[in-house]
């Protein structure tokens, strides 16, 4: 089963293309990541799947429903997060929680046990009449997914899930977005742009100035640039890069006064370029690639610009 | 079955917005007692101020003091402060991720529109019964004439549901104006430039002269409909006034104020219901 299905989907804002010809399927029970810099379109991305902006071109299908024949549908079934928190501040949580049932048609002595529930999972049970606005940051996110979980979605939205959050409330929180996802079979779609974040997903969607520029599981794209990845700071990048060609007969990618190779063996280079340039070499480093060396590779720039 | 739960997905989310609305409202408290004694000095101070100065138009009954001639203009603008700050809060609930959250649940943007509205209504309608009922008891403490207003409960229920419908429209036109917004900053610019004008040209702190360009614009401010048929309905001394340039027949007051409320709530459910860049952002 196919939790996602999107097929050449492309949208524009008036003259600026975010989303450029994409295509990929998620199935079912499974944690996907959309991993990509500030402006590659994520978070286009992330409103067409949550039915905010309309399917300008190419289809979605949502769960197995086609989003431009019922969104509403679609929403019944979804469950979103975003980045923004979208609780009341001046309601308490339990409020927020009731007021969420109500717009999702649950009410009564369901909705009451059904919050009682969300709130022990998520261990709000004594804060549940404290208002939101009291809460810290990682109080909220908690009840921010308590609130996107409370009508049994089969598919959770999140949208940069971690922002804010110090590392203990990270890390509750990725234990509760494994622990739905093995226990109730929820699919889970989240948007970052860090990179250890995209380490915990099942598979990572690369997005680069709205196309999708890697698709796999993190091991399976760090396997796609292979071998060992060599970093060089140089005074002179220019010169050194053109020697290196020559001499070694690989050519270095340079992004400012950095200069990097992919090689399979790369500590045998590391020896003899040392040895060949010692001069001209500030420092270097060896190291297995990362992902952020995976979207370098595949884009040719760096995930964050220099001037950004 | 089916149509069961189509209702519940209707009504159930209208509710549920109102009862936020009213909550959140009865908890910021300095609201609450900003909203009814703001326009209880203004109408004392106005009315002892401007006592001089006034000249009662032609339909008045005789004797009546400009406190007299203002306590219908308050109200209205009881109702309009109080529509207008409900609805500021679409813009903050954009700016603050509540509305995203709303507008991916399961629900018909009209349901969004009409919580809204009935929440800015009711807080309306509250405040505005609250001012009428004290209003006048401001006259045993030497603050206000006699009013000397003698309402049957039809009067009182006929009178209450034209504050409700002028409530709604004017909720309904503050939501079509905070829809497109960015910031409350440019809303209190807006409320300045075009709702206080609104408000002084409907006849609520001044009468509609009989000619000149000053009365043709108040004649074509849908809001002098809405102060008229008021006056109409506050008082029986004024009920039965004839009808005149300056005070149009309580019939005329009510259809045009129906016709405004139309065009309104209209514009709100169509502004809602267009899915683009603005309501997402």
């Amino acid at each position: 089963m196919t939790a996602i299905d999107v097929q050449n989907l492309s949208h524009v804002y008036g003259e600026r293309r975010a989303l450029d010809g994409m295509s990929f399927q998620i199935p079912n029970r499974e944690i996907f990541g959309l991993l990509g810099p500030n402006g590659g379109g994520k978070t286009t991305l992330f409103r067409v799947l949550s039915t905010l902006l309309p399917v300008q071109s190419g289809r979605v299908s949502v769960l197995g429903i086609d989003m431009a024949a019922d969104s509403s549908a679609i929403r019944r079934r979804i469950g979103v997060t975003f980045q923004a928190p979208s609780l009341d501040r001046r309601l308490t949580v339990r409020e927020n929680l009731v007021h969420q049932g109500h717009l999702y048609g649950l009410s009564g002595r369901k909705l009451a046990d059904r919050i009682d529930e969300r709130l022990a999972r998520l261990g709000l049970t004594d804060r549940r009449d404290a208002l939101v606005s009291s809460l810290s940051g990682g109080l909220q996110r908690r009840a921010e997914i308590a609130k996107g979980m409370l009508h049994d979605p089969e598919l959770l939205l999140l949208d940069e899930p971690s922002s804010g959050l110090d590392p203990g409330a990270r890390h509750d929180l990725w234990r509760y977005l494994q622990q739905i996802r093995n226990e109730s079979g929820v699919t889970v779609v989240v948007t970052t742009h860090l990179m250890d974040e995209a380490e915990k997903c099942d598979r990572l969607g690369l997005l680069d100035h709205g196309r999708l520029v890697a698709l796999g599981t993190p091991a399976e794209l760090r396997a796609e640039i292979g071998g060992d990845c060599l970093t060089i700071a140089s005074e002179n990048p220019v010169e050194l890069s053109s020697k290196i060609a020559s001499r070694f007969g690989v050519q270095p990618k340079r992004f400012g006064a950095a200069l990097r190779i992919e090689q399979s063996r790369g500590h045998e280079l590391l020896r003899e370029l040392v040895e060949a340039f010692t001069s001209e070499i500030t420092s270097v480093s060896l190291g297995k690639p990362s992902l952020e060396d995976v979207f370098i590779a595949k884009t040719g720039h760096r995930f964050w610009d220099e001037n950004e | 079955m089916t149509i069961s739960r189509n209702r519940g997905a209707f009504w159930l989310p209208i509710w549920t917005l109102t009862w936020r609305e009213l909550l959140r409202f009865f908890r910021q408290r300095t609201r609450v007692v900003g909203a009814l004694g703001q326009p209880i000095i203004f109408w004392v101070l106005f009315g002892a101020g401007l006592r001089g100065s006034f000249q009662a138009p032609d339909w008045a009954p005789t004797g009546m003091t400009y406190q007299e001639y203002f306590f219908p203009g308050v109200t209205v603008m009881i109702v309009l402060f109080t529509a207008i700050f409900s609805t500021i809060s679409i813009i903050e609930d954009r700016r603050e991720g509540f509305l995203q959250g709303v507008l991916v649940a399961p629900v018909p943007r009209s349901a969004l529109v009409f919580g809204k509205l009935t929440g800015g209504t009711l807080l309306a309608l509250i405040q505005a019964t609250l001012f009428v009922v004290i209003g006048p008891l401001l006259h045993f403490v030497g603050l206000a004439p006699s009013l000397g207003w003698q309402l049957s409960v039809g009067g009182w229920l006929a009178m209450i549901a034209f504050v409700g419908l002028l409530a709604f429209t004017l909720t309904a036109l503050g939501y079509s104006m905070a829809w497109s917004l960015d910031s409350t900053q440019e809303f209190h610019a807006l409320m300045s430039v075009f709702l206080m004008p609104m408000w002084l040209l409907s006849g609520s702190f001044f009468p509609v002269p009989e000619s000149g360009w000053l009365s043709w614009v108040m004649r074509l401010n849908p809001l002098t409909y809405g102060v008229a048929g008021l006056r109409r309905l506050m008082s029986p001394l004024v009920a039965d006034a004839a009808a005149s340039s300056s005070l149009p027949s309580l019939l005329i007051c009510v259809a045009a104020t129906c016709v405004f409320c139309l065009l309104t709530v209209s514009v709100a459910v169509l502004l809602t219901h267009h899915r683009s860049v603005i309501n997402v952002r």
